[in-house]
């Protein structure tokens, strides 16, 4: 799988891409794939272009996933009877299955399952999160699924990297999320179309692996096919904690087609104003801006470190703005449960939410009415997504919570 | 093979949300995608989809990894789609479907305009100008000719 220090012909160091994929940039590889999954959304797609091409049998089951996250639980009969055909569907093939209230896909693929240098492929855009380990991970179609669990394999062109270079570390209100939205507004909405990037320097290294995640998450936003993190010891310790022991992965200096500094010391905290996702500014720009409502969780911001970051600011006061909280997986509730964190956040009159997407995608569970105003911890703020006629802003946990105790857009204090 | 359409005319960063919108997701009807196809940008569009070729700005289809995006325009009577980027999900969504996806600098053209191409030649044709376009891989053209990848999949077995 991994190949050579050097990779023939090319004359430079190989990217992280190069060499999980074991091609170089350009050229066109078949690759055996280490997780294939869809979700509820996208699964129902893939069962049927699977059924049409004639149910062939799975060559390796045990890659394959379907987790429930998106619309779970059902909001409707007819999603319900969609839910069951998928739920019978994968325990006919033998794929792993994951049950509403388990959490969010990249979130479960991310707690013990991906591993450095695993070439994965999830029926869903932000599949680019497991980056965060050292592994080449992008987004594919749900046809395209149906033929990879058929297959087991699947083509891809070895994309160009960019490398993203976090120098210093955030000192103050400004957290991963900052940083994400700040790369995005740098690089703009298609600035990385084709390519991968690599997040390198001090300011990486010093990241928590719950961190690193929400960075790699936010790569598809600029168009990229895979975000990318070397894995360190950090990794390692993380991994280690799942019972998965792990080789680190040695940075190199590839020679990128371009490359990008961030100085995350200068990072003050940002927020995403509607409707692109690649306009943010500090947040004091929008101070006092009235907010219906607040929502904190999705694959860019649920996890633990984000809920724990959120209930410290919010422990002991109280929510203006509607608040709704969703944890990115039942492991991820359950440490808010033993650390006491959940306690916090209920006690500042937040409503919890079943982990998984939530309201992120406009569906179910805290949809927006029009012409209200929100400001939510997700990824992309495409106008109409979380509710037709509807506003919202993207931030960081720490603002979310700043913001739900003022009821209006509010600049965290420096903790 | 040169196939024909009509031009409609979109600008760039259109996202899958803006193609067919969340809310129509649950459900296996083509139809209802292509009828709500546009919606949140123009409620009229669908209706003038039979035979268009779309002609759109840069990155067209970003965001999320809806495959009911190129489907929807498919079904709603899409002959191709020609931009100067697309976002990589939906570019490669759209051949796995059997829409053309073609990329293309410079094309500008009004709303209605008769439009030709051919995918194996590389071309594409507007107001009397031909303009090259980018080739589609070897493995892309296997796909579209043979109508998606579920077609070529069946051929196959
Ligand atoms: S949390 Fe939101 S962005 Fe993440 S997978 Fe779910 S719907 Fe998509």
């Amino acid at each position: 799988m991994r190949s050579s220090h050097r990779q023939r012909g090319l004359g430079r160091l190989p990217t992280l891409a190069e060499t999980i994929l074991g091609g170089a940039a350009g050229s066109y590889v078949d690759r055996e794939v280490d997780h294939a999954f869809a979700h509820d959304g996208t699964g129902v797609l893939a069962r049927e272009a699977w059924r049409e091409m004639g149910e062939p049998p799975l060559p390796a089951p045990e890659r394959c996933s379907i987790l429930f996250d998106h619309i779970a639980p059902a909001n409707t009969g007819t999603t319900a009877t969609l839910q069951a055909e998928l739920r019978a569907f994968s325990r006919t093939c033998g794929m792993h299955f994951s049950e509403i209230g388990e959490g969010i896909c990249h979130q479960l693929m991310s707690e013990g399952r991906v591993l450095p240098g695993d070439v994965v492929v999830g029926a869903d855009s932000h599949t680019c999160t497991m980056g965060a380990f050292g592994a080449f991970a992008t987004g594919v179609g749900a046809t395209e699924m149906a033929a990879i669990w058929s297959s087991g394999s699947t083509w891809f062109k070895v994309p160009e990297t960019i490398g993203i270079v976090l120098d210093g570390r955030c000192t103050g209100a400004a957290e991963a999320k900052d940083c994400a939205l700040e790369y995005v507004r740098r690089l703009g909405m298609d600035g990385a179309t084709y390519r991968a990037l690599e997040f390198i320097g001090e300011g990486t290294s010093a990241l928590s692996m719950d961190s690193r995640l929400t960075l790699a998450n936010m790569a598809v936003e600029t168009g990229a096919k895979a975000g990318m993190m070397y894995a360190d010891a950090t990794t390692r310790a993380y991994l280690a904690a799942y019972g998965r022991d792990i080789a680190v992965q040695r940075p190199e200096n590839p020679g990128y087609v371009q490359e990008l500094t961030i100085d995350c010391t200068d990072l003050v905290p940002l927020i995403t104003p509607p409707h692109r996702v690649d306009r943010a500014v500090p947040v004091e720009r929008y101070e006092s801006t009235p907010l219906d409502q607040v929502f904190v969780g999705t694959c860019t911001n649920g996890r633990f470190e984000d809920l724990l970051r959120f209930g410290r600011i919010v422990k002991d006061k109280r929510v203006k703005a509607r608040t709704i909280v969703v944890p990115a997986s039942r492991p991820v509730l359950e440490r808010c449960i033993e650390t006491g964190v959940l306690s916090w956040i209920v006690g500042a009159g937040c409503s919890v939410g079943v982990p998984g997407c939530g309201p992120c995608l406009g569906a179910h569970m805290g949809v927006l009415g029009e012409g209200e105003t929100a400001l939510s911890t997700a990824n992309r703020n495409f106008k109409n997504r979380m509710g037709v006629g509807a506003e919202y802003y993207l931030a960081s946990p720490a603002t979310a919570a700043a913001s739900a105790l003022a009821g209006a857009i509010a600049v965290p204090e420096v903790p | 093979m040169i196939e024909k359409g009509r031009a409609v005319c979109l600008g760039a960063d259109i996202d899958t949300d803006c193609i067919i919108a969340g809310r129509y997701l649950r459900t296996r009807d083509r139809s209802v995608w292509a009828s709500h196809v546009f919606e949140d940008l123009d409620p009229a569009l669908a209706s003038r989809l039979a035979g268009a070729v779309i002609v759109a700005g840069k990155n067209f289809g970003c965001g999320s990894s809806r495959e009911q995006a190129p489907v929807a325009l498919k079904e709603a009577g899409v002959v191709a789609v020609v931009a100067p980027s697309f976002a990589r999900i939906f570019f490669r969504n759209a051949i796995n479907v059997g829409l053309p996806v073609i990329e293309a600098d410079g094309v500008s053209c009004a709303d209605g305009e008769a439009i030709a191409f051919s995918l194996d030649e590389h071309w594409i044709e507007v107001g009397g100008r031909r303009i090259p376009v980018h080739p589609l891989s070897p493995r892309m053209q296997e796909i579209l000719a043979a109508g998606g990848l579920v077609a070529l999949w069946r051929q196959r077995q």
